[in-house]
């Protein structure tokens, strides 16, 4: 340990200015393009400003009335903000969930010594795909196919399978399930390759002593697989959350913007979305953000605990 | 005995691969069933579109090409310019400030550090539609809306390109190699441009794909920041398609449009799959 410090003595220089150098880069765009704008939102949504016709209105300062006008009953008497963050949850736990369960499965197909799976890196670049896909473009192309006269609907009607055509866009059901769908489809390849290599960081060994213990294929997986992926699989979870608060681009096009029927698809970022781009709201629009804010920064607590208690176990 | 139970055991087997397979089949003809039927519906016509269901192709691919490629109100070949513009640009920056970054904190040794590598952690996970409402603010104050400027530099802070650049560099660079650039009177900045670049070659590649997909995909801050005709990118058009008065279009060329869309990506995935994947891991969950 004394050997560099002291040739660097002699050395007489010293590289210190150069670290600094090479980051400025880096925090100069995220002060200017993440931060300001950051502190701007916050400043934003202690404001009245927004635009009534042609009429601008604001900004005048008004205090929290944003945040109470969020979390208050409007003339349908449903609460705006809870309302779209429940739409939010629901679209993510329906698409959520049997992206995880089915990646799980996946895993432990792909990673087992005994069915020896063949062709996986066929099957890994197939289920990968849709993850790359243009989202705003994958959701105009489920539009077209379950529109009313789109292919579905001529191929049930051909078919037989029902005697009239399935409005798909005309019932919640329907259309929350073809979010989810869409959502699911995207990010299951996803969880599957993270989740492959979590199994396969877990020492084989432990697997194969509790195979030669008489344990069968379930308990392996109940009582080895599953405890050693956990911190993973809580990593995946979290990050999924998080994406799934910003949902945006397959809502937002699938339903033209409006969350059909009756804003029941509308998610938090589409009610954003109308604030910032529709109605010029920008102290709503701020009020949103922050709350948006502090919901991602909490979940983010977590998942930085789970990184850096994984680099301090390295 | 023993026999008995490794017959079995062998049908055991065989049971679980063809249920496995069988899963692994329907999962994959799920994920490629609405791109086939892309592809198939945009070789077809109008009037063959609106006839009924189809499988197969037909004849009418080049032409739904040439009318979606020449169309009036939505000028998708500008849009793909500009979105190749923009998406190259972002790749680049993002992929060359993240390693530099990652090399800033890798190399050396300075007060304030761990602070730094604390800070950029903990900013990661911040979704960027949180900050939009300053951002639109600014950039309208500053005359940059309907700039790629707001679109492209942004990408120079890329906390995620960065924790994967960093964990790259703690796998691949001895600092010994460093050490001897020095000696041999590199200065700083050209040992990380000619010495430690070409040493992350395989991270700067998978880094650009994934920067420039995310770019070319990206909509909700594009849409906010240009509206002019001849500004638009890909995901802004096919938004304008979602919103036209539907009932009146070709849709061949409906079907075209998409397709050009993810048409680019779908070719580099194509190509470079394998590089992707692997990729996919080696960033988030190499503990």
């Amino acid at each position: 340990m004394k050997h560099p410090v002291r040739r660097l003595k002699r050395g007489g220089v010293s590289y210190v200015k150069w670290g600094y150098i090479f980051i400025i880069p880096f925090f100069a765009a995220y002060l200017f393009f993440t931060l300001v704008p950051q502190l701007m939102t916050i400043y934003n949504s202690l404001f009245e400003n927004y635009r009534d016709g042609l009429n601008q209105v604001g900004p005048n300062f008004v205090g929290l009335k944003n945040y109470k006008t969020l979390f208050s009953p409007d003339n349908s008497g449903s609460i705006g903000f809870l309302k779209y963050f429940g739409n939010t949850m629901i679209l993510w736990i329906l698409g959520a969930v049997p992206q995880i369960l089915v990646a799980l499965l996946l895993a432990v197909f792909f990673t087992s010594y005994r069915l020896r799976i063949k062709a996986q890196p066929f099957f890994k670049t197939v289920i990968y795909l849709p993850n790359l896909i243009m989202a705003s473009a994958f959701s105009m192309l489920f539009f077209t196919l379950f529109s009313n006269v789109g292919p579905i609907n001529q191929l049930i009607v051909q078919m037989g399978w029902a005697d009239v055509k399935i409005d798909f866009f005309a019932s919640t059901i329907t259309v929350r399930g073809l979010i989810a769908l869409m959502n699911f489809l995207m990010w299951f390849g996803n969880t599957t390759i993270l989740l492959m290599a979590g199994i396969m960081g877990i020492d084989q060994s432990l697997f194969e002593s509790a195979t030669i213990d008489g344990a069968g294929p379930l308990q392996v997986f109940f009582k080895v697989t599953l405890p050693l992926l956990m911190p993973i699989l809580i990593y995946v979870v979290i990050t999924a959350l998080i994406g799934g608060l910003q949902m945006f681009d397959v809502p937002q096009i699938l339903t033209n913007g409006i969350g059909m029927p009756d804003r029941t698809s509308t998610t938090m970022v589409m009610y954003l979305n109308n604030y910032l781009s529709t109605s010029k709201n920008f102290g709503m629009a701020g009020a949103v953000s922050v709350v948006l804010f502090l919901v991602s920064a909490g979940l983010s607590v977590f998942v930085y605990g789970t990184l850096t208690k994984r680099s301090r176990e390295d | 005995m023993i026999q008995r139970k490794n017959a079995a055991g062998r049908i055991h087997l065989l049971v679980a691969r063809v249920v496995v397979y069988t899963i692994l089949i329907f999962l994959s003809a799920l994920c490629l069933f609405s791109f086939y039927l892309l592809i198939v519906n945009a070789s077809r016509s109008n009037a063959q579109l609106q006839a009924g269901f189809s499988l197969l192709p037909q004849g009418n691919f080049f032409t739904n090409l040439k009318n979606a490629w020449n169309d009036a109100s939505i000028n998708i070949p500008r849009g793909v310019l500009n979105s190749f513009l923009v998406a190259g640009l972002t790749a680049v920056l993002t992929t060359y400030f993240s390693a530099l970054t990652a090399y800033g904190i890798h190399a050396y040794t300075f007060r304030g550090k761990k602070a730094v590598f604390t800070c950029i952690m903990a900013v990661m996970m911040i979704p960027p539609q949180v900050s939009a409402v300053g951002f639109v603010q600014l950039m309208t104050k500053l005359g940059m809306t309907n700039s790629f400027l707001p679109l492209i530099l942004p990408g120079i802070a890329a906390p995620v390109v960065f924790f994967y650049m960093k964990q790259y560099l703690e796998s691949v660079l001895p600092m010994e190699i460093v050490e001897a650039a020095r000696c041999d009177g590199s200065s700083e900045f050209s040992t990380f441009n000619r010495i430690v670049l070409p040493i992350m070659k395989p991270a700067l590649a998978v880094q650009l794909i994934f920067s420039f997909v995310a770019s070319w995909n990206n909509y909700f801050i594009p849409a906010l920041l240009l509206d002019k005709a001849e500004m638009k990118t890909v995901p802004i058009m096919i938004a304008q398609l979602r919103s036209a008065d539907y009932s009146k279009f070709d849709m061949g060329k409906v079907y075209m449009f998409i397709l050009l869309a993810i048409l680019p990506v779908l070719i580099v995935y194509i190509f470079l799959s394998r590089s992707i994947i692997k990729g996919v891991t080696a960033g988030s969950v190499k503990g």
